[in-house]
């Protein structure tokens, strides 16, 4: 269990994004679109949730795609092929609402791309046209193309430098989408924090329903300690059992950023310490 | 009868209740240590003497385990510790833990007849003594087993109810696998209460035990998702279900201003602490912040633990804050004690409004409101009622929020035909049969009772164990 069966470095630059296809039968098996995992690198690791983003059920396995930002991740990235994971839970949260709504835009940002693939899966199994934007800093970056293609209607690419694609933001996409007169039922986005609030302001004139998959901080992951907290219409709510996703008109995307700084010393000294020295991996 | 007739009346030891060593206050008020260094072997032995050995020992009565007490102390007497230890076993599968954690003054020191005339002889000291020196010196002895019976008990968690279940349902011969949800065994023994409480190398004492008679752990599996109840029946084959999921969801104040930064639930900033490590910080990856003016709402053990915690990370200033007076406090009384010793502040009579915070998100302080008490309530506690126009704002950098639980509702959710009552706690015929309104489903501990202690949800998984064995039976 939990053993490392395939890794692929999509990006060897730091921060490094890498993916890893995960022995895990019992949590393949039972994972829906929108859940998450949470995982401990080390015994004296962290806990930290990550979305699955593929699996295969046969084989036993889950996909997770991470970006090398704090020291768990770097700590994880330096697992190789036949390694274990120390521990992994899931899967966690509740899955996506899915349905026939019609026509359903994927949005993902970054490595936001990596969860937004099972969901568009889901989307797209359910008889709805899937148009997926995605985006990225730069070309180089851009993960989950061929995946996200297989499985959409219709691709459209942003990249920030206008090395592919649109030269622009996903926003901008999605804004010239609505304006041209489309006619879209849900928008899905998953990314930064600021970004998911900007597609949020796009969509809401336009009354187009947004669901918005929150990467807040969490602890244990289980409606134990409360930690992911937001305030999602006027009331409090926890992302790892309420969520991960919400009704993005109606969250407080605010208060969520300043959650999600409240450890940013702690996260830099932390990610000093492993880059002098191999933290963690024993 | 005529016997009993003759019986003299107690006759009142000579012996003074021995005092429990301690580090002092203004050290141990910045480390984790455990605060009570344990009876030393020359007071563990005044203590033995105390005991008047009851013909009809009222104090057995009084612990949910059954313990015999004046057995095992008589044995301490008589200077055979690994004899009290084995006297002990036969009814309390945890004692170090419940030496230390068990709140004795309610339970069996309350009913000791010495106690009538003078301190109870200190039942919950010589426990732990006990214990402590059977880890020492004491070597592994299989406990004598029943032949295998081929049947499979499920336990959903593995705090003090499913360890205690699993303990007597392994010894009767069957097969038991504890499901627990987080990285490590233990439930709120590793995660809720501190190090310098309970150390953590004694809960792993406990759980080797376990595991060497055969309890087989399955950590990192949350039951309700990964599989639902049902499906450890359906598909696993397992003949029983023991609930004992606890009450783990943390409740908040609802007032403004609770979601910014530095407002913790005490579940929070106790599992951060003590299962994560988070007090080793960097040495362990879970960040903790060392604030200087913490206050913890509460009046509970939690709330005292989540206090002494902040103050031996650092705290200048550490207070707790309670809606009703000293004497309301639900903590033992130990512990509240100890909290003031090591420097811990009460604002008493004061409930909070509103947290206050900075531009960036951050807590500031937090606006309060007098009280005063007034009518009894359900609970027979006088019920607080705020004084007009008496707020006042305590300048703060942290509120830690510790005024109780709820049940966690990720098993009841997916277990169909499961009744709850309105809390969403789990509806059992009775408390000793913990039958719950699903066959083959039982439950016990906080789950059932809503947050209680680690020696009620000990009893409750033991009485589970044997009307389980009971329903195996007739399979």
């Amino acid at each position: 269990m939990n053993e490392i069966v395939e890794k692929k470095v999509w990006w060897q630059d730091a921060p490094a994004i890498k993916e890893f296809e995960v022995k895990a039968p019992w949590i393949a098996e039972k994972h829906q679109a929108g859940q998450f995992v949470v995982l401990k690198v080390s015994e004296n690791g962290e806990r930290i949730p990550l979305t699955v983003s593929d699996k295969d059920v046969k084989k036993g396995t889950i996909n997770i795609l991470f970006q090398e930002v704090g020291a768990t991740t770097m700590t994880l990235g330096r697992l190789s092929k036949g390694d274990k994971i120390l521990d992994l839970t899931g899967p966690l949260g509740k899955p996506t609402h899915i349905e026939k709504f019609g026509t359903v835009v994927c949005i993902g940002g970054g490595i936001g791309v990596a969860p937004v693939h099972p969901i568009a899966q889901a989307f797209k199994a359910a008889g709805n046209k899937v148009i997926s934007i995605l985006g990225a800093r730069t070309k180089g970056i851009l993960i989950y193309e061929e995946r996200m293609r297989k499985t959409s209607d219709e691709v459209r690419i942003t990249t920030d430098d206008g090395s592919y694609g649109r030269h622009g933001f996903v926003t901008d996409e999605l804004k010239a989408m609505i304006e041209s007169g489309m006619k879209i039922d849900l928008v899905v986005t998953i990314g930064p924090a600021i970004m998911m609030k900007m597609v949020c302001k796009v969509t809401e004139p336009y009354k187009i329903h947004t669901y918005a998959s929150l990467n807040t901080i969490m602890l244990d992951g289980t409606g134990m300690c409360g930690a992911c907290r937001v305030t999602v219409g006027g009331k409090t709510k926890f992302v790892c059992v309420d969520g991960p996703e919400f009704d993005g008109h109606q969250v407080n995307f605010d208060e969520m950023m300043a959650r999600l700084r409240q450890y940013l010393d702690e996260e830099k000294l932390a990610r000093e310490i492993c880059q002098k020295n191999t933290c963690g991996v024993r | 009868m005529a016997e009993e007739k003759k019986e003299k009346k107690p006759k009142i030891p000579k012996i003074p209740r021995q005092p429990m060593p301690e580090q002092d206050p203004h050290e141990r008020a910045r480390n984790f240590n455990e605060v009570t260094c344990g009876f030393t072997g020359e007071l563990s032995d005044n203590e033995a003497l105390r005991c008047i050995q009851c013909k009809k020992p009222l104090c057995i009565d009084g612990c949910p385990v059954s313990i015999n007490i004046p057995a095992f102390i008589k044995k301490v007497a008589e200077g055979d510790i690994l004899g009290a230890a084995k006297v002990i076993k036969e009814s309390n599968l945890l004692p170090a833990i419940c030496g230390r954690v068990c709140p004795q003054e309610d339970q069996c020191e309350m009913l000791c007849v010495v106690g009538k005339k003078d301190k109870p002889v200190a039942i919950g000291r010589l426990e732990r003594y006990v214990a402590d020196y059977e880890a020492v010196h004491g070597k592994f002895e299989m406990p004598e087993m029943s032949p295998k019976t081929g049947k499979k008990v499920a336990i959903v968690g593995s705090g003090p109810a499913g360890l205690a279940c699993a303990g007597d349902l392994i010894k009767w011969g069957h097969t038991v696998t504890i499901f627990e949800a987080l990285h490590k065994a233990g439930g709120v023994l590793v995660y809720g209460i501190p190090e310098f409480r309970l150390p953590k190398a004694i809960v792993e004492r406990e759980l080797d035990y376990l595991k060497k008679i055969g309890v087989e752990f399955r950590l990192d599996h949350v039951i309700g998702r990964i599989r639902t109840v049902d499906e450890l029946m359906q598909k696993d084959g397992y003949n029983v279900v023991f609930l004992a999921n606890g009450a783990g969801l943390p409740q908040f104040m609802n007032i403004p201003g609770e979601n910014l930064n530095g407002v913790y639930s005490a579940n929070e900033f106790l599992t951060r602490s003590n299962l994560m490590k988070a007090y080793k910080f960097p040495e362990y990856d879970t960040p903790i912040k060392r604030f200087k003016n913490v206050a913890v709402i509460g009046g509970g053990n939690t709330a005292m633990d989540a206090v002494r915690t902040a103050l031996r990370l650092g705290a200048d200033n550490a207070y707790i804050i309670y809606r009703r007076s000293m004497a309301e406090m639900p903590a033992r009384k130990e512990e509240i004690e100890h909290a003031g010793h090591e420097g811990v502040k009460f604002i008493m009579l004061t409930a909070p409004v509103r947290v206050i915070g900075n531009e960036k998100g951050w807590v500031t302080g937090l606006e309060c409101i007098k009280m005063q008490l007034g009518e009894p309530d359900d609970s027979g506690r006088r019920r607080p009622v705020p004084i007009k126009e008496s707020e006042f704002v305590v300048n703060l950098d942290a509120i830690i929020v510790a005024i109780g639980t709820n049940a966690n509702p990720l098993v009841a959710q997916t277990t169909p035909g499961l009744d709850l009552n309105k809390w969403g706690y789990i509806v059992v015929d009775d408390e000793k049969t913990c039958r719950t309104s699903k066959k083959g489903i039982f439950a016990g501990g906080d789950i059932v009772t809503g947050a209680a202690t680690v020696i009620l949800a000990m009893g409750a998984g033991r009485s589970a164990a044997k009307y389980i064995d009971e329903y195996l039976k007739t399979l």
